[in-house]
């Protein structure tokens, strides 16, 4: 009896010891970290190639950072970039103002007025959350043609302000602003405008904030459309841009490749919770 | 008292997307409709030509190739980029503070770059014969492959690139879903001797599943609509041999000029894509949300 208690005890005490050390966990976690640095190595490889190409230092950190900024000028002066930047915040902004305001207007009305049609429009809404807009490429082309807005801005913009996922988020979100409120402003002889403006948005501007980012990032980075959308070289956003530039200059490529990824990676780092909070509210995981 | 007592008060809010949404998606989507009866070009209008394009759908062996390819394109990504961000997500919600957070970026910051940004990156790092990951192809294949202008390993090549363009977005819904388990379960479980096997099997799982469903079909609907990706790599190349469903209506459309035809492939994914659009649904209710 006792023989056989004596081991179980070590082992037990074993089992103890290695729960509080936790090897496993340490070790996954250190897994989690490598997998994490390789995940960024492309884009650690990519810039290390534009700063130092095929492997052809110049024997100095300052000669390589030089080089470097010599091939980013030459994408940056010797190409159209600055004006794909330019289209690319124009039409970006503009999707993004257009879609967070009749979003906005629209989730409000939803979620605060009784009016006809209301249970309609929110079953519609519902129902083309994920619609495909790539099927609708030729008919929006045939509709944009027509309006004569090929190669400009409002052409490019237009097909992207479908995004009913904005609207079910601002419903979600005012929904849960206290009747109380609302009750108190009106009796004031405040208007719904003004209730929405100046009660409504104020207490959402965190989510109204992770939305915009959001739908930026979505706009800066669509392609399909824009492409379709613009066939000028000067009307093209960056994304488009950098692609029928590509043969053109060499590791140079690459480097317009990074200018073109760089803000929005920059928005990204900045904004990282805020990011995080608008993809998991829109996918419906939590809110 | 009057049935709907702000009808006119609510108008000037809705208004504005319901123009927008009907003229940007119900006219073109019922043009969409119209078109695939009829043999129009792409900006010049047709004649009705009843079902001719949908019997011709059957026929039509680039249209069974362009499903064959997306199908094998979907299989490829969209369950491996579930199962590989659930697997990252149950690591990253392991590292404390701003490991985790650093992390997560890492994970999640290839998603927020342009498709030109992805591809050009990966040209380099995979395509080029003398390109950082080609000694990785040479071990499978025994020799450097231009993976991207060999047929049979460009859809490949092309989902590898995509799951690390897109895996992360999974990676930061199965974190947000992890964090919201109860630690009390796993406290509870472990006071039980269950380890980290039977933990994950009894506790994680069958509360991470609804999520899963969700990101799963997410994917799958993603992935369904490829066209950016492949048509940066292929271009006006070997298109047919890796043919795939969004590029198919836009080369009939903008390339053959075969407007009523690309309509009725346009139909096609539209059906497919409401059909998982419908599953995902389901997949939400089954998680008791309205």
């Amino acid at each position: 009896m006792s023989g056989e208690a004596l081991p179980l005890a070590a082992e037990s005490r074993r089992l103890r010891l290695i729960r509080r050390l936790d090897l496993g966990g340490l070790l996954l976690s250190a897994a989690g970290l490598l997998l994490a640095l390789l995940w960024a190595f492309p884009l650690y490889w990519s810039v290390m190639t534009t700063i130092i190409p095929h492997g052809a230092s110049t024997g100095s950190l300052v000669g390589d950072l030089g080089q470097a900024l010599g091939l980013y000028a030459r994408v940056l002066f010797g190409t159209k970039i600055g004006l794909w930047y330019v289209n690319s915040i124009v039409t970006s902004t503009g999707v993004t103002v257009g879609v967070l305001a009749i979003s906005a207007t629209c989730g409000y009305a939803l979620s605060q007025l009784d009016f006809a049609g209301r249970k309609l429009l929110w079953g519609g809404i519902l129902a083309s959350f994920m619609i495909p807009v790539q099927a609708l490429i030729i008919n929006h082309f045939f509709l944009i043609n027509a309006m004569h807005l090929i190669n400009s801005w409002l052409g490019v913009i237009l097909p992207q302000l479908i995004a009913p996922v904005a609207v079910i988020v601002y419903k979600q979100f005012f929904d849960s602003v206290p009747r109380a409120l609302r009750e108190a402003a009106l009796i004031d002889g405040a208007s719904h405008w003004t209730l929405l403006w100046r009660v409504f948005l104020p207490l959402n501007w965190g989510i109204t904030a992770a939305l915009a980012i959001i739908v930026f990032i979505g706009a800066w980075n669509a392609f399909l459309w824009p492409f379709l959308a613009v066939t000028d070289e000067s009307a093209m956003n960056i994304s488009v841009g950098i692609a029928q530039a590509r043969d053109m200059f060499g590791v140079g490529e690459l480097a317009g490749a990074i200018l073109a990824g760089l803000p929005v990676a920059v928005v990204y780092l900045i904004f990282q919770r805020k990011v995080t909070e608008a993809i998991v509210v829109s996918a419906g995981i939590k809110g | 008292m009057r049935k709907n007592p702000d009808n006119r008060t609510a108008l000037p809010f809705v208004l504005p997307f319901i123009a927008v949404y009907a003229l940007l998606f119900v006219w073109p989507t019922l043009q969409m409709v119209w078109m695939s009866f009829t043999d129009s070009q792409l900006i010049v209008p047709g004649h009705f030509i009843g079902l001719d394009n949908y019997l011709y759908l059957f026929r039509d062996w680039r249209f069974g190739r362009a499903v064959a390819n997306t199908v094998y394109f979907v299989l490829l990504t969209a369950i491996p980029s579930t199962l590989i961000g659930l697997m990252l997500a149950m690591i990253v919600v392991r590292l404390k503070g701003a490991l985790q957070g650093l992390a997560l970026a890492a994970f999640f910051l290839p998603y927020v770059l342009p498709v030109t940004t992805v591809t050009t990156i990966w040209d380099w790092m995979l395509g080029y014969p003398g390109g950082a990951l080609q000694p990785v192809i040479a071990l499978f294949a025994g020799q450097p492959v231009r993976v991207f202008r060999t047929v049979s390993w460009i859809l490949p090549a092309v989902a590898v690139v995509t799951l690390w363009w897109t895996t992360g977005f999974n990676v930061l819904l199965f974190t947000a879903g992890l964090k919201s388990i109860p630690p009390e379960l796993y406290e509870a479980a472990r006071l039980d001797g269950a380890g980290r096997f039977r933990q994950f099997r009894a506790v994680t799982w069958p509360l991470i599943w609804p999520v899963t469903a969700l990101i799963l079909t997410i994917q799958l609907i993603l992935q369904i609509k490829l066209f950016d990706q492949l048509y940066l790599y292929v271009g006006g190349g070997q298109v047919d041999a890796t043919l795939v469903l969004v590029q198919y209506i836009y080369s009939l459309a903008f390339q053959k000029d075969q407007g009523g035809y690309a309509a009725t492939v346009a139909v096609a994914l539209f059906v497919i894509v409401v059909a998982l659009s419908v599953l995902q649904f389901t997949a939400l209710r089954a998680r008791g949300r309205k």
